[in-house]
């Protein structure tokens, strides 16, 4: 059983019209358990098409998706929340900002199982809550009754990693959720994302947009252009790997007409 | 004139017994933040349902109580016009509403009913109506407040705040949503069941203003005694029913008719609408940050 399975993954946006994109054509990947992977590439190249179709945000024209051994392709969004963590690039998105940081995470403990009228939060929740918080080292443990609207967005992106991950998900997905936060930000939740998914062992694919970070994190990097996966680096390669020889990498396998088998063939 | 039994003694159990509509309406309009005219068709389905049953000699506590299923049921129908069909709340409710009109005819089968003569559950003694309506509406408040601290409330209250991460933790939020719609027609429908018992009638244009005299109810509240809070919200829409008849009491005396008040209702709501803009405004001129 793999962590996640993507067979033949295609989507085409407004097919046949002007405005047409090929946002996917042709997507393989598999991740096993526990493995963390990185992606890379510009603007257009698929990257966020691919991670919204694993969570059911968009539907593939063709194509599977595999989440550990069950097919999620025909499940709706929400189906698949249940055993999906997400965080988003805007800090915003993955919090509620008028309930307090308490309530935002009894929202989350709750994630995959049906919402009944049981107390949202227990005393002993809020124990596990203030604990949990403690390891984010920002002082978040002590605001358990403040309102989300009044964090930073630092904090607001590090309370949504601790959501996506509180109730031990089968993958996490996370679309460049650093890119919004201020550089000291960006790097503790970072640092934190690379903690949790190694000790909680978390199937994890990441965009990211800083190929300092998309080297330095992770199993393995997948670099990604008009669709497709260019090129793969893991293991003693990838630790090698620096942001000029991976745009050389980049600007090799492009400048040489999109030759995809070639590409493939050098990995 | 004596002020207690002839202003103060009919505003308190007014605003009492429309402060249970007033507690519907927040949910829809404050908790899932989706505006609903459903009300104006429930609260007159809820009344006439209870009026037509009390009349065919049913038990008035059976028959208050068909008053909150039938509402929920319009509740129901606005509810999935929206959610699965997508379309836009307003509209939904507003087509739910002009439907409703035929239906709430039918349930009562002539344009009115007359309680003179029947036994309901409203008391004759003033005093006892008035305790009668604080007891139920501090029960609802209680109800309320118990039930948004439950997981169900939470997700329901989360809906309204981002809807978008409500759908990331695997809760439908378009289900929240029905559930609101449903939950607020049925409280609303309830207040229309002891609003017809209380005036004695149920008639079928007696939900038209519902949802704006509700507003300025609410928005009367939220101003005065703040909403930072769910027990605060919901005290505060009750406690801004009461002032909101006192108010209305007050522009009949002053003179108006009673053919003016939809007028003076609308006016009252366009005002408080926009003190948070004005507080807003004159923090920024007292050079103050504003919120």
């Amino acid at each position: 059983m793999t962590g996640l399975t993507i067979e033949g993954l295609h989507k085409t946006f407004f097919p046949g019209t002007p405005n047409e994109v090929k946002a996917l054509q042709g997507i393989d990947l598999t991740l096993a358990p526990g493995e963390f992977v990185t992606v890379v590439g510009s603007n257009g190249a698929g990257k966020s098409t691919l991670l919204n179709s694993v969570a059911g945000v968009i539907t593939p024209d063709r194509g599977r998706i595999l989440l550990a051994g069950t097919d999620i392709t025909r499940q709706t969004e929400v189906e698949r929340a249940r055993r999906i963590g997400r965080v988003l690039q805007n800090p915003l998105a993955g919090t509620a900002p008028n309930l307090t940081v308490a309530e935002n995470l009894a929202l989350a403990i709750a994630r995959g199982r049906p919402r009944g009228l049981g107390w949202a939060l227990t005393a002993a929740r809020r124990r596990r809550f203030e604990e949990e918080l403690a390891q984010l080292g920002l002082g978040l443990e002590r605001r358990l009754d403040d309102r989300v609207g009044l964090l930073s967005g630092g904090q607001r992106q590090a309370l949504s990693l601790l959501m996506a991950t509180l109730q031990r998900p089968d993958i996490l997905l996370l679309d460049e959720h650093t890119a919004a936060l201020d550089p000291r930000a960006a790097a503790i939740v970072a640092d934190l994302t690379n903690r949790w998914v190694r000790q909680l062992r978390l199937t994890t694919l990441m965009i990211t947009h800083n190929l300092e970070q998309a080297i330095r994190l992770g199993d393995r990097l997948i670099m990604m252009h008009e669709g497709r996966i260019l090129f793969t680096v893991s293991g003693p390669e990838k630790q090698q790997l620096t942001i000029d020889g991976l745009r050389n990498a980049f600007e090799r396998v492009r400048g040489e007409g999109f030759n995809y088998d070639r590409a493939v063939l050098a990995n | 004139m004596n002020f207690v039994a002839d202003f103060l003694l009919p505003v308190c159990q007014q605003g009492l017994v429309w402060g249970l509509v007033a507690l519907g309406v927040w949910i829809t309009f404050r908790v899932v933040n989706v505006p609903d005219l459903t009300v104006d068709g429930t609260l007159t389905t809820g009344a006439a349902t209870a009026a037509r049953l009390l009349t065919m000699g049913v038990h008035p506590v059976p028959a208050t109580l068909a008053g909150f299923f039938t509402g929920a049921a319009g509740g129901v129908i606005t509810g999935l016009i929206h959610t699965r069909l997508r379309v836009q709340p307003l509209l939904a409710s507003i087509i739910t509403m002009t439907g409703l009109y035929s239906v709430n005819l039918r349930i009562m089968g002539r344009s009115n009913i007359a309680l003179f003569n029947l036994t309901t559950l409203v008391p004759d003694d003033d005093w006892a109506q008035l305790a009668l309506f604080g007891v139920i509406a501090a029960a609802m408040i209680l109800l309320l407040n118990l039930f948004f601290r439950t997981e169900l409330g939470l997700a329901m209250r989360a809906t309204g705040d981002n809807d978008a991460m409500v759908r990331m933790l695997g809760v439908s939020s378009d289900s929240m949503r029905l559930l609101a719609f449903t939950l607020s027609n049925g409280i609303v429908g309830l207040g229309g069941a002891f609003i017809a018992q209380y005036g004695g009638f149920a008639d079928a244009q007696m939900g038209i203003g519902t949802i704006v005299a509700s507003l300025a109810a609410l928005i009367t509240g939220e101003t005065l005694f703040g909403a930072s809070s769910v027990p605060r919200a919901t005290v505060a829409a009750v406690l801004g029913s009461v002032v909101y008849r006192a108010l209305y009491a007050l522009a009949l005396r002053a003179g108006f008719q009673a053919s003016d008040l939809k007028l003076i209702t609308a006016a009252l709501v366009v005002v408080a609408l926009s003190i948070p803009q004005i507080k807003k405004s004159l923090r920024m001129a007292e050079g103050g940050e504003a919120r």
